[in-house]
């Protein structure tokens, strides 16, 4: 009797495997692929070792101003005023306040999706914002006063886009909601509102709140700069949360509102448990885009004399021992509001997969 | 409705000016600190160092203010300001007194409800050419290429003065400061023209500074000058007043190393600028010691101007207009007595 012994099957060819296979198939498929990956790398060869050269292996990394040899990046500059890059004026002695801020922050952020009690989250949102002013701006439990002229660099972008993202996030919602409003005067109020803010740029407001409000403020009362500047921010930003929440609002079947009308829930029951979680859950990718872009937009700041990091680098190299410096500065700030921005649309992600709910 | 808001708006801005209040000295003294508008970083005149303490000419001019009011000068709260907003801030009480860089003209003196209290530096747009043009005076520019920022009042006055003088030049035209310097730094220029206090700050980010000079010429005028509010003429009298003691102090040859020892001086004009006779202090509303106060702890005119953009700091902006005025210069303070 034949017996079938089970023949070891072979590899496949190694036309069809490996790391010439997927450069052909990946690389070089056809005439055009080939001419745009020779392309490519032509350019990258242009592009990259004097990138590299620059960057890295000219670079002066230590020592000090006078020595300089290398023809490449002088980072000694960053070396020299990182401080005044991350923290601005903020006094030295006190750098453990926003440090200790930056820790909590990025533990609350990792820890948060893992939190299941709705009421420790609660607490948390409110407890976090509070405890962040009480280290940062002092005044209390002994802690000195750090007033907020002294606050600047890259603290204050973070701040600043932080403020702007969740005071303007809640506003947004309730604008969103009262734009789909029954009640005629409450919508008409929202509208206007959304619409006049989005027809002016924020620069224009940023202006107002600088230039413009402390003349209404005349004699003695003093309104912080930084304040003036947050409230604007966060007002400017609520519009634009508004219509990103009015679009998942929109894509909401209507069968769902009817469905909670039909279970008897009020307005708000039926908002905050039926609505608003399916109508969010949308609009994440929409609110961290708005998100990124306001932590982009902070840097308009520096045109009322706030120092955010952006504005440091102009600062620093106003320093008559180190002029001449502009170009690793700003080198050094598009890589930090990469790092950021990157960070941000990953967290999303993460958030977005979280949520899914779709099989 | 938009329409009288508008007008609402418009009607509070232009009343603004007539509202500044008097008594600044009464309000610094009651707050122990002067309230002093800088800039957001002019080399030599006010920037941060890597400490994060801010220096320069403008800087020390705050300070002055501060060691004769109050007798200190590190009582000074900086607020830097941008061009746009340093008048509002002034007129919005948010700044006692404007330390920036700010040209004196007559529509800012009269329209802005604002005053200047003199000129701490003359400025004037000057001329920074390559060295081997082998060019000592810009009246040897002629046929000479410039790099020109387009269509600034820098580009105007160049064609001003030199249809003046009957020369023609060639321009290299760009869109940003940053370009032209990189125009003139690659060699496609013989010259770049800009205010001199700038040109100094830019001439020493050339790879070789030694490769060019700033020629002595000054084709306009840029009188810089601290500024306070309309209408207290008070505070008015001591920002004016310790601009000219710390040129008085100059001229005199008083310094903050030598104050204490002149304070034994015979010179009755020292004697008076020190409070050791007269009441000059008192009159201004201030201690008698006012003037030794800004010189000891500040220093005199010329110590702060070598420090921050004359000779012992990096930019070396020659004196030229700056000199006082028995050394062929303009600053000729007001006597003190």
């Amino acid at each position: 009797m034949a017996t079938y012994t089970m023949k070891e099957a072979k590899p496949a060819p190694s036309t069809n495997k490996g790391v010439i296979f997927w450069l052909r198939e990946n690389l070089f498929p056809d005439v055009k692929n080939t001419l745009l990956t020779l392309a490519g790398l032509y350019f990258l060869y242009t592009i990259l070792p004097p990138l590299l050269n620059w960057m890295i292996f000219d670079a002066t990394w230590s020592g000090s101003k006078e020595d300089i040899v290398n023809s490449g990046a002088r980072w000694i500059f960053i070396v020299e005023k990182f401080d005044q890059f991350i923290y601005g004026f903020y006094p030295e002695a006190l750098h453990w306040r926003p440090n200790l801020v930056a820790i909590i922050c990025i533990l609350f952020v990792f820890s948060f999706k893992y939190i299941k009690s709705i009421k420790v989250k609660i607490a948390g949102i409110i407890l976090f914002p509070i405890v962040c002013y009480i280290l940062i701006s002092g005044g209390v439990f002994g802690l000195e006063t750090v007033p907020t002229e002294k606050w600047g660099g890259l603290m204050l972008t973070i701040l600043v886009a932080a403020v702007g993202i969740v005071a303007s996030f809640p506003i947004g919602i309730v604008l969103a909601l009262g734009r789909q409003s029954d009640m005629p005067i409450l919508r008409t109020l929202c509208i206007g509102f959304i619409e006049f803010v989005r027809g002016v740029p924020l620069i224009t407001i940023l202006f107002m709140a600088s230039v413009l409000l402390p003349l209404f403020f005349h004699d003695g009362i003093e309104f912080d700069k930084l304040l003036r500047a947050l409230i604007g921010i966060t007002l400017f930003q609520a519009a634009y949360i508004a219509e990103v929440i009015r679009g998942g609002l929109q894509a909401i079947p209507k069968g769902q509102y009817e469905a909670s009308e039909a279970l008897g829930l009020s307005y708000w029951q039926g908002m905050i448990l039926i609505i608003l979680p399916q109508a969010l859950k949308i609009s994440i990718p929409n609110l961290v885009g708005s998100f990124i872009s306001l932590f982009k937009d902070t840097t308009l700041v520096l045109i009322i004399g706030l120092f955010d990091i952006l504005a440091m680098v102009t600062l620093t190299n106003s320093d008559t021992n180190w002029l001449g410096f502009e170009v690793e500065g700003y080198v050094f700030v598009t890589i930090i509001y990469w790092v950021f921005c990157f960070s941000m649309s990953q967290y999303s992600k993460s958030i977005e997969r979280k949520f899914n709910t779709e099989h | 409705m938009k329409v009288t808001k508008l007008a609402l708006l418009v009607g509070l801005t232009a009343l603004v000016p007539t509202l500044s209040q008097a008594g600044t000295l009464e309000d610094v003294v009651k707050e122990g600190v002067l309230k002093c508008g800088v800039s957001t970083g002019i080399p030599g005149f006010s920037a941060a160092d890597s400490k994060g303490v801010w220096q320069g000419l403008d800087v020390d001019f705050c300070k002055s203010v501060a060691s004769a009011v109050l007798g200190d000068a590190s009582k000074v709260k900086y607020f830097p300001l941008t061009a746009k907003e340093r008048f509002t801030a002034l007129q919005s009480g948010e700044i006692d007194v404007l330390s920036r860089a700010t040209t004196w003209t007559a529509t800012r003196d009269t329209s802005l409800g604002l005053n200047f209290a003199g000129v701490n530096y003359y400025d004037g747009q000057g001329f920074l050419v390559s060295k081997k043009l082998g060019v000592t005076s810009a009246k040897e520019l002629d046929g000479a290429t410039f790099c020109i920022q387009a269509g600034t009042t820098t580009e105007l006055n160049l064609t001003d003065y030199f249809k003046s003088q009957g020369m023609e030049y060639k321009a290299v035209t760009y869109d940003t400061s940053g370009q032209t310097i990189d125009g003139f730094k690659s060699g496609r220029c013989d010259a770049v023209t800009s205010d001199r206090s700038q040109l100094a700050g830019l001439r020493i980010k050339l790879d070789d500074p030694k490769s060019a000079v700033l020629l002595p010429e000054t084709i306009s005028k840029e009188p810089l000058g601290p500024v306070v509010r309309q209408g207290d003429d008070a505070w008015f009298n001591i920002v004016r007043w310790t601009m000219f003691a710390t040129i008085e102090a100059e001229e005199l040859g008083v310094s903050s190393s030598n104050v204490d020892e002149m304070l034994k001086s015979p010179n009755p004009g020292i004697k008076r600028l020190l409070g050791v006779t007269g009441k000059t202090g008192e009159d201004l509303g201030l201690k008698n010691d006012w003037a030794y106060q800004i010189v000891k702890q500040v220093g005199n005119y010329e110590e702060s101007y070598d420090k921050h953009v004359g000779k012992d700091s990096p930019i070396e902006i020659e004196r030229s207009y700056n000199k006082l005025w028995n050394d062929g210069g303009l600053m000729y303070p007001m006597p003190v007595r």
